[in-house]
């Protein structure tokens, strides 16, 4: 009948997501001393992509039903290899990025691969596998240092024609790169098919396996970019174990916040992006309205909790007790 | 016919052995390749003593471990583990210094703290119906943000009552630790919960089909309840156990408990999907799990190797005999 209603719907998550972002940010800005400066939406929008990327990340596996508890590890892992690599000439930084990024690819793919093919359960398998890119991650930085390619850094911390973000713009660069491609095509229909019903989608003879370690795969090279970025900004690498788990964290809330289904087949990677910026922004507002930064743990686990029991608001259309287990 | 009746005088060894299951006897196969390939690297490691202070620090992650399995029998799982160790340390701590009531009440405070953990999981999962991960991440968080404001971002200043380092360290009967008989307690009753009452039965019956289960009148959602309560409360009486062992508590002490706990109990060949296992496996994965590290750190492998053999070993070993059925 009314296709705008249809699509209203079908990104209703996503809009959700984007105007908690935008109420959360107008709150931020207009207690903010400076007020809505070109600055400011800068420091903004260099903490929130980090976050954005690794959520992105794990809104492709949990789209599939499954869940990255690794995220985070390759996150710590890249930034640990970029702050040994991205550095000399452009060539030799550009040879640097390129192997950041197949590294993130690559373990990206073997949590595919292990998953897939040995079967086993994305939780288990993606503890064990953190725990091994974790100790990459400590044999090449026990202790925090390296460094950056400064003229690289500044150019992607800093501001396009000094007004909008380059992070924005890098953001918006994957997203149309990686994200639309990937969400159009038959690979991104069979990976939200095999979230909604793995057999279902078996059966129809989509090719499930093939589209699930795309999304592995993929989720690896996010985390990556992400973990590049924050040796852009903080010019040194660091095996933080604490940091890692964040993350790792952080990003599952973004992807709830989000609207993406943790159930699978239902949500995108945009809504998981204003999700992060708004999961950012909450320790924010506690900076600006003069919160003891000790607070900021126990309130970003409440936000969490709240966000996450929202969910349950579906036990309420049920119509039979057994749809409890479904 | 006539074979079983001649297999008949050996029915009782061959029997346990068939009984045996296959991940159980890979366990304890390993662990014995463990003991020799430690041998090599040292004399002592075989000594009667070395042997016992390696089941004295196995028994923390046994008691932390129980709570996981019953958990993951459920084909549940508790990500809330880490904090809830540092909370039970922590508070125990904490109650160790309002004075003499204080000092009794300690280690029971500890573990009425991880059962509150504990009942805000259970309640998410079997009333909320979120999945069992993500809650529990949630509740991990919350209590890391409490402590975190507790402690004030330090490591707290109280210490372990000296009843607590008394069952960590003491010596109730000359020469058993009593770390290793609490975990015989825990264990015996564990087993004796899982085996012979309803309560047992109706995890084995949720980890296998949650609505079968429940169409067959048990009431899902208290045992689900009751069995993350008893989670929270052996990763906290843990926590007070460590507490009592290092003589006071510290801010990250749960962290390095997670993965061991979840790799031991599917180690020991309970599936990760819920429904199957038994303690004796879980037993032989927490030995399996601590060897590994006494052999890693008696080879002075820095804190890296150590993450990357440990996560390799593990899905090694979950590619032996943990894999998910085929999907066809």
């Amino acid at each position: 009948m009314k296709e705008w209603r249809y699509r209203l719907n079908e990104r209703r998550g996503t809009l959700m997501a984007a105007g908690i972002f935008l109420v959360m940010f107008a709150i931020y800005v207009s207690n903010h001393p400076a007020g809505l400066t070109a600055n400011v939406v800068q420091t903004a929008a260099n903490k929130g992509v980090l976050l954005a990327f690794v959520a992105m990340a794990q809104t492709l596996i949990v789209i599939t039903a499954g869940i990255d508890l690794s995220v985070g590890m390759i996150f710590i892992l890249t930034n640990a290899l970029a702050s040994w690599i991205v550095l000399g000439t452009p060539i030799e930084t550009a040879f640097g990025v390129i192997a950041v990024l197949a590294t993130g690819l690559a373990c990206g793919a073997l949590n595919g691969l292990i998953v897939i093919y040995g079967r086993l359960q994305p939780i288990v398998a993606t503890i064990a596998t953190g725990a091994v890119f974790f100790g990459i991650a400590l044999l090449l930085r026990p202790f925090p240092g390296g460094s950056v390619n400064e003229g690289l850094a500044d150019i992607m911390t800093g501001k396009v024609f000094g007004l909008v973000p380059a992070s924005l713009v890098a953001l918006t660069a994957v997203v149309l790169v990686i994200w639309v491609p990937f969400s159009r095509s038959i690979i991104g229909r069979a990976a939200y098919a095999s979230g909604s019903s793995e057999i279902a989608a078996y059966m129809s003879g989509l090719p499930i396996r093939r589209a699930k370690f795309t999304a592995y795969a993929l989720a690896g090279l996010l985390a990556s970019i992400g973990g590049l970025f924050l040796t852009f900004f903080t010019f040194t690498g660091e095996a933080a174990l604490a940091s890692g788990n964040a993350y790792t964290l952080f990003s599952i809330a973004s992807v709830v916040l989000g609207g993406v289904s943790l159930f699978g087949g239902k949500g995108s990677a945009i809504g998981a992006i204003f999700g992060a910026l708004a999961f950012r922004t909450i320790g924010d507002l506690l900076f600006v309205f003069d919160f003891d930064p000790l607070w900021q743990p126990l309130f970003q686990g409440v936000v969490l909790l709240v966000a996450v029991s929202l969910g349950a608001f579906g036990l309420f259309r049920v119509r039979n007790r057994l749809e409890w287990f479904g | 016919m006539s074979n079983v009746t001649r297999e008949e005088p050996v029915s009782l060894l061959s029997k346990s052995v068939r009984r045996l299951d296959p991940a159980i006897a890979t366990a304890f196969g390993c662990i014995i390749l463990l003991l020799i390939i430690g041998s090599f690297y040292s004399r002592s490691f075989l000594s009667p003593e070395y042997l016992l202070q390696q089941l004295k620090v196995a028994s923390f992650l046994g008691v932390i471990a129980t709570g996981m399995m019953i958990v993951i029998l459920l084909g549940q799982i508790d990500l809330s583990v880490p904090w809830s160790v540092a909370v039970g340390g922590m508070m125990a701590c904490a109650a160790a210094a309002y004075g003499p009531a204080g000092e009794i009440l300690a280690v029971p405070f500890g573990i009425v703290c991880g059962m509150a953990i504990g009942l805000t999981n259970g309640i998410g999962v079997a009333y909320l119906r979120i999945p069992s991960m993500i809650i529990t991440l949630a509740t991990n968080a919350v209590a890391q943000g409490l402590m975190v404001l507790y402690t004030g971002g330090f490591s707290p200043q109280d210490s372990a009552t000296s009843a607590m380092r008394y069952l960590a360290t003491g010596f109730l009967v000359p020469g058993i630790p009593n770390a290793v008989l609490i975990w015989a307690v825990v264990g015996a009753c564990t087993v004796f919960a899982l085996t012979r009452t309803t309560f047992g039965r109706s995890v084995y019956g949720i980890g296998n089909r949650e609505s079968a289960a429940y169409l067959s009148g048990i009431n899902t959602r208290r045992i689900v309840l009751i069995a993350f309560i008893a989670s929270g409360a052996l990763s906290a009486f843990g926590g007070a156990l460590l507490a009592g062992y290092a003589s006071k508590a510290a801010q990250s002490m749960g962290d390095t408990y997670l993965l061991p706990s979840i790799a031991a109990v599917v180690l020991g060949g309970t599936s990760i999907l819920g429904g199957k296992g038994s303690y004796v496996g879980t037993v032989a994965g927490v030995i399996l799990i601590t060897l590994l590290q006494s052999i890693l750190s008696v080879m002075q492998m820095p804190e890296a190797g150590r993450q990357i053999i440990y996560g390799m070993v593990i899905i090694a070993m979950l590619l032996l005999y943990g894999r998910s059925p085929a999907n066809r």
